[in-house]
């Protein structure tokens, strides 16, 4: 099948200083692709470089089976939302949604048809006479998204469309824009820092750090599967608990040690081979039970310090050997600081990395 | 004393320094205000008055002989047509001058902060740095330069000269106000398909009203004012209302008509003043919108 976008060995460079270098990804038709990564890594210039507002380097962009490398932004097929929104605030918001229609000279009765279907799905209909400084935050962005989608293009672009919002609305406005791609059906390519946006809106996630792409792959799999030290610690909030240690392979079974800790690691799901050496052992939050023991588990022996309900679920914080780990339980257990526990880790949903930060 | 209980708002209490303070900023403004009062009382007197020389005295008789006279009938050398001649001069240099460089300084403020073309960078410093030059230094040069293009002595000449010598200015200031709106908004309406110029009327300049009017404030003023300029660009028929007040002051036939000369100056003041006056509240806002995140 063909991709709907298809990034081609993309070189971004200012001078000397290199953003990205020789970056390919392939975005499948009608697929939500979610860009996500620390601030700086690049990835809202791959977006705009997608888009045609970057300039770039080296390298070939593919939209809908065209080359579009030397096209201007409105010759790509593509709608685009700005994390400030970007409403032109001296035109109401029918001016807003019509302009770039008004600009490519369509003819009136279709920029009114489209303005009515995206402004009843969008629920703009009430707020079409009025000027964006009239309007909240989040029906500036509904606004925004609209502006995109009356383009009816095969591709919309999100560049963190909701950072600007509160969080109660930033839920909604989510749920939204995922009901919406699976109404309409696009190809949307979502630029966020947020993991829990990432995660829920996705089929598949990039992960990308300083330029590079770390991972391409579901949200479960990220999540789950992490491909390396930087995703692992990325993702998940709280994050990933990480022991040092090195892997002992002597007597036939893996064993990992750290600290007088050992744990076998023959119910690892073992993606490589052992090798005997440092290695570093990753286990979520939720996967070190306190009640592990029962299970079986290898039981890592440690002194509450800090206890965090969260509501749904409590956080509770101890240390040992040095190091602080976190255990997710249920939010109706409660913890008395300074006691002694002594959770289990469900080997079988660790992550094991080499001395690379490779998963093993 | 019985110690307050401190409930609501902090009382304001009137202070030794506070009083100080605001006598200073009368006194100062009453110093300011004064050669505007003389020019107004002496102006309104007849000569008679004025001969006793009590320059701040109110008027017994209040006449107005002396600007009738100011406005069409006063003397430069043996011309006698008043300073009517001159305002209608200042009003054709001005107002093309004044549109002219604030559309081409909006144009600039709008390609230095939005397109950055190659070379933008040094482009707007050499501007900056035109901007810091004496213009005095410019004037043989450019009186050469509107010889060989038939522009001298002409009002498109003055014009000109207008427009050039404002626009660092009136680049700077666009340039800044542009700078703190979003660049996306730019990026928005490329995705949209507008081009340079559809972006900037379409988009752009209804953003920047106030930017337009501080502009159009700064560029009137100082044109109206200009004296220099005028003087040595404009030729005989062309002269602005400042160059004939000053050969009308300086034109004398027996007695010096300190009425009439005072007249005058307020005539060619009061355009600006009444510019300020109308639009002071315009004006905090423009400068604010530029200095300060709008």
């Amino acid at each position: 099948m063909q991709p709907a976008v298809s990034v081609k060995d993309l070189k971004i460079a200012y001078g000397d200083h290199t953003v990205i270098e020789k970056l390919s990804i392939d975005i499948a038709p009608r697929e939500f692709l979610v860009l996500l990564g620390p601030s700086g890594c690049g990835k809202s210039t791959l977006l705009n470089a997608i888009a045609g507002l970057q300039d770039i380097t080296d390298g070939e962009m593919w939209i809908s089976g065209k080359n579009v490398t030397w096209d201007e932004p409105k010759d790509r097929g593509i709608g685009m939302v700005f994390q400030s929104y970007a409403l032109y605030p001296r035109m109401t918001v029918r001016k807003n949604l019509s302009f770039g229609l008004r600009v490519a000279g369509l003819p009136k009765a279709e920029i009114d048809a489209r303005i009515a279907r995206t402004a009843s799905l969008l629920h703009l209909d009430t707020l079409l006479d009025r000027r964006p400084s009239e309007l909240s935050g989040g029906q500036r962005q509904r606004v925004a998204i609209g502006r995109a989608l009356v383009r009816e293009v095969d591709v919309f672009l999100f560049d963190e469309p909701l950072s600007n919002l509160d969080a109660k609305l930033r839920n909604e406005l989510r749920v939204e824009i995922k009901k919406l791609h699976q109404s309409l059906g696009n190809t949307m390519i979502y630029v966020t820092h947020d993991q829990v946006e990432a995660l829920t809106l996705a089929d598949r996630i990039a992960v990308m750090k300083d330029g590079v792409i770390q991972q391409f792959a579901t949200p479960s799999e990220i999540y789950h599967r992490p491909a390396n030290l930087f995703v692992a610690g990325f993702i998940g909030a709280p994050a990933m608990n990480f022991i040092e240690g090195r892997i002992v392979v002597d007597t036939g079974t893996p064993i990992f040690e750290s600290n007088g800790l050992k744990i076998n690691l023959s119910g690892y799901p073992l993606l490589t081979s052992f090798k005997a050496g440092p290695a570093t052992l990753g286990i979520r939050p939720e996967h070190l039970a306190p009640d592990g023991a029962e299970r079986g588990w290898p039981t890592i022996p440690g002194t509450v310090s800090v206890v965090e309900p969260m509501g749904a679920d409590t956080v509770i914080w101890f240390d040992w050997a040095g190091d602080s780990l976190s255990s997710r339980v249920m939010g109706d257990v409660t913890f008395v600081p300074n006691t002694r526990i002594a959770p289990g880790l469900d080997i079988a949903k660790a992550s094991l990395f080499d001395a690379d930060g490779v998963r093993l | 004393m019985a110690t307050l209980h401190a409930r609501g708002p902090k009382p304001s209490r009137l202070t030794i320094g506070r009083i100080g303070l605001y006598a200073f900023l009368i006194l100062a403004a009453l110093f300011f205000l004064l050669p505007l009062y003389t020019m107004l009382v002496t102006s309104l007197k007849t000569m008679e008055e004025i001969r006793q020389g009590r320059i701040f005295a109110v008027p017994e008789i209040i006449g107005f002989n002396a600007w009738k006279t100011a406005w069409s009938g006063a003397c430069m050398g043996t011309q006698c047509l008043g300073v009517r001649i001159g305002f209608w001069n200042s009003v054709k240099i001005t107002v093309p001058a004044v549109a002219i460089s604030v559309f081409i300084g909006a144009i600039n403020g709008y390609a230095l902060s939005f397109w950055r073309p190659r070379g933008s960078g040094l482009l707007f410093g050499l501007l900056m740095a035109g901007g810091l030059i004496p213009y005095q230094i410019f004037l043989y040069p450019l009186v050469r330069l509107l010889a060989n293009l038939s522009l001298y002595n002409s009002v498109a000449g003055v014009v000109l000269v207008h427009v050039i010598f404002g626009l660092p200015l009136v680049t700077l200031l666009f340039r800044n106000y542009f700078m703190a709106i979003p660049e996306e908004l730019c990026k928005a309406a490329r995705v949209d398909g507008a081009g340079f110029w559809r972006i900037f009327l379409e988009i752009m300049l209804p953003m920047s009203v106030p930017m337009v009017v501080v502009a159009s404030i700064f560029q009137f003023t100082g044109i109206w004012n200009d004296f220099l300029i005028g003087l040595v660009f404009a030729g005989r028929d062309n002269l602005p209302m400042t160059v004939q007040l000053n050969n009308i002051v300086n034109t004398t036939m027996g007695e010096r008509a300190y009425n009439v000369n005072m007249a005058a100056t307020i005539l060619t003041a009061v355009v600006p003043l009444a510019i300020y006056f109308f639009s002071g509240r315009w004006f905090v806002r423009g400068v604010a919108a530029g200095a300060v995140k709008g």
